[in-house]
């Protein structure tokens, strides 16, 4: 059933090059939480967002993936030729990934991923993004029975068994043990050298080879008249 | 347009098989429907002419309230682990992904509550012509009670415990449903026509609304 969806909907994910936002300021609950940031990822080169807690990482990505609005600059997502994509790839650009897991308790791995497969189309199956993930065995196993870092392996294989042109993660590698944050670091690096953009927060060094980064400062720790 | 109707089938089909595995919702609505309508004699007497004439008043109330029951639920465990998110940037629309909650909600509590609702008219006397009229009149009218319940759900999804100001918002909104579904029990016919009006314009409105009330959340 998933299969029938699957040409319809890697056509419809549209070829994406650069992201870039530009003067973007954010207020949640009457205080600022970005100023005047600006910044631009290109695709193949994963842009590592990082800056101490509080400093609007998090909303920085959310606003990226539109679950935040902002009040002042613009952003902007470029196919190859400088022209900004058009809105009806909107629900086809980007994975987003949260704190939260998604992983419903009463569901099964396989049953969990292969909902976000229907709704996202088809890319590598359950089984090998399992696989890759190094959760074969966890296949049949209820989302309630998980281990966090076990929770955020199933979420991950979630960028794989759909495709899309643009990553959002945020904090991928939490609760993540040293060889989780290893396939992490992989996957990122495949998804660049395939031609696409990661946007990603992260306290840890991930050791990308070709990065770019952003440092958010906290606005509490910006002078008043000094720009940031 | 082949694949929408394969997401929503999606998304039907989910909600579907947790409303299974988790159980409780749907049997809990019926449990309190049933308890409610058997109160009631106690407490009005048990006259059978009595109650042959508040017996259509009665399940019709109850249904209202039952049908909310389990209502706070509708998008709150989906707002809490992130889901929402995930569904808000896919590409499902929001208002779709909507309706197809209503629709798996309507299945696992209004439906229930409807077949039970001729044997609660047995306990209460209800006239023999009207147990046709009845389950009519409530297949027609609970789908409206479902989508206007879900705007206040999605108005009160980041609440910690909204369900009471989630009442208070959606049992005055219910009121049309009610008026026209319990005068359509009677058999006054031009009462199901409006039942049928308020159900339909919901279908299109609620989802709207509810669209716009999650998104808001999310934020």
């Amino acid at each position: 059933m998933a299969q029938t969806g699957e040409p319809l909907m890697a056509e419809r994910c549209p070829p994406l090059f650069k992201l870039s936002g530009e003067g973007l300021t954010c207020l949640r609950g009457g205080r600022v939480v970005l100023q005047d940031l600006s910044f631009e990822a290109i695709a193949g080169r994963p842009l590592v967002v990082t800056g101490p807690n509080g400093a609007g990482k998090s909303t920085l990505l959310r606003l990226v993936a539109g679950l935040v609005s902002y009040q002042a600059g613009t952003l902007l997502f470029a196919g190859a030729d400088g022209a900004p994509v058009s809105d009806e790839s909107n629900g086809y650009l980007m994975h987003y990934l949260g704190h939260q897991d998604a992983v419903k308790p009463a569901l099964t791995v396989v049953e969990n991923l292969t909902y976000w497969q229907r709704l996202y189309g088809a890319r590598v199956s359950v089984g090998e993004a399992l696989g890759q993930l190094g959760i074969t065995f966890l296949a049949d196993v209820p989302g309630q029975f998980l281990s966090a870092g076990q929770k955020r392996r199933v979420n991950l294989a979630r960028l794989l068994v759909s495709h899309r042109p643009l990553w959002v993660l945020d904090e991928p590698t939490a609760s993540l043990d040293q060889e989780g944050a290893e396939i992490v670091r992989g996957l990122i690096q495949r998804h660049s050298a395939e031609g696409g953009l990661t946007l990603v927060t992260t306290h840890l060094d991930l050791g990308l080879e070709a990065q770019d980064s952003l440092k958010i400062a906290r606005l509490s720790d910006v002078p008043l008249e000094g720009g940031a | 347009m082949n694949s929408w109707t394969q997401m929503i089938v999606t998304q039907l089909r989910r909600d579907l098989k947790l409303a299974a595995r988790l159980g409780g919702g749907g049997l809990l609505a019926v449990a309190f429907f049933v308890v409610l309508v058997t109160l009631v004699p106690f407490g009005v007497g048990p006259e059978p002419a009595l109650l042959s004439k508040l017996s259509i008043g009665i399940i019709w109330v109850g249904v209202v309230l039952s049908t909310l029951l389990s209502l706070d639920r509708l998008f709150q465990a989906d707002y809490e682990d992130g889901s929402l998110d995930l569904m808000f940037l896919s590409p499902l629309s929001l208002g779709v992904l909507v309706l197809a909650k209503c629709a798996a909600y309507w299945i696992t509590t209004a439906l229930p509550l409807v077949l039970v609702a001729p044997l609660l008219g047995v306990l209460l006397n209800l006239p023999a012509e009207n147990y046709g009229l009845l389950v009519l009149s409530l297949l027609v009218g609970t789908p409206a009670l479902s989508l206007v319940g879900a705007v206040g759900a999605a108005l009160t999804v980041g609440l910690r415990r909204g369900s009471l100001l989630l009442s208070l918002l959606v049992l005055p909104l219910c009121v049309p449903t009610l008026i026209f579904g319990a005068a359509a029990a009677e058999g006054h016919m031009s009462n199901f026509y409006l039942l049928g009006a308020v159900s339909l314009v919901l279908v299109v409105v609620g989802p709207i609304a509810s669209a716009a009330a999650l998104k808001l959340n999310l934020g």
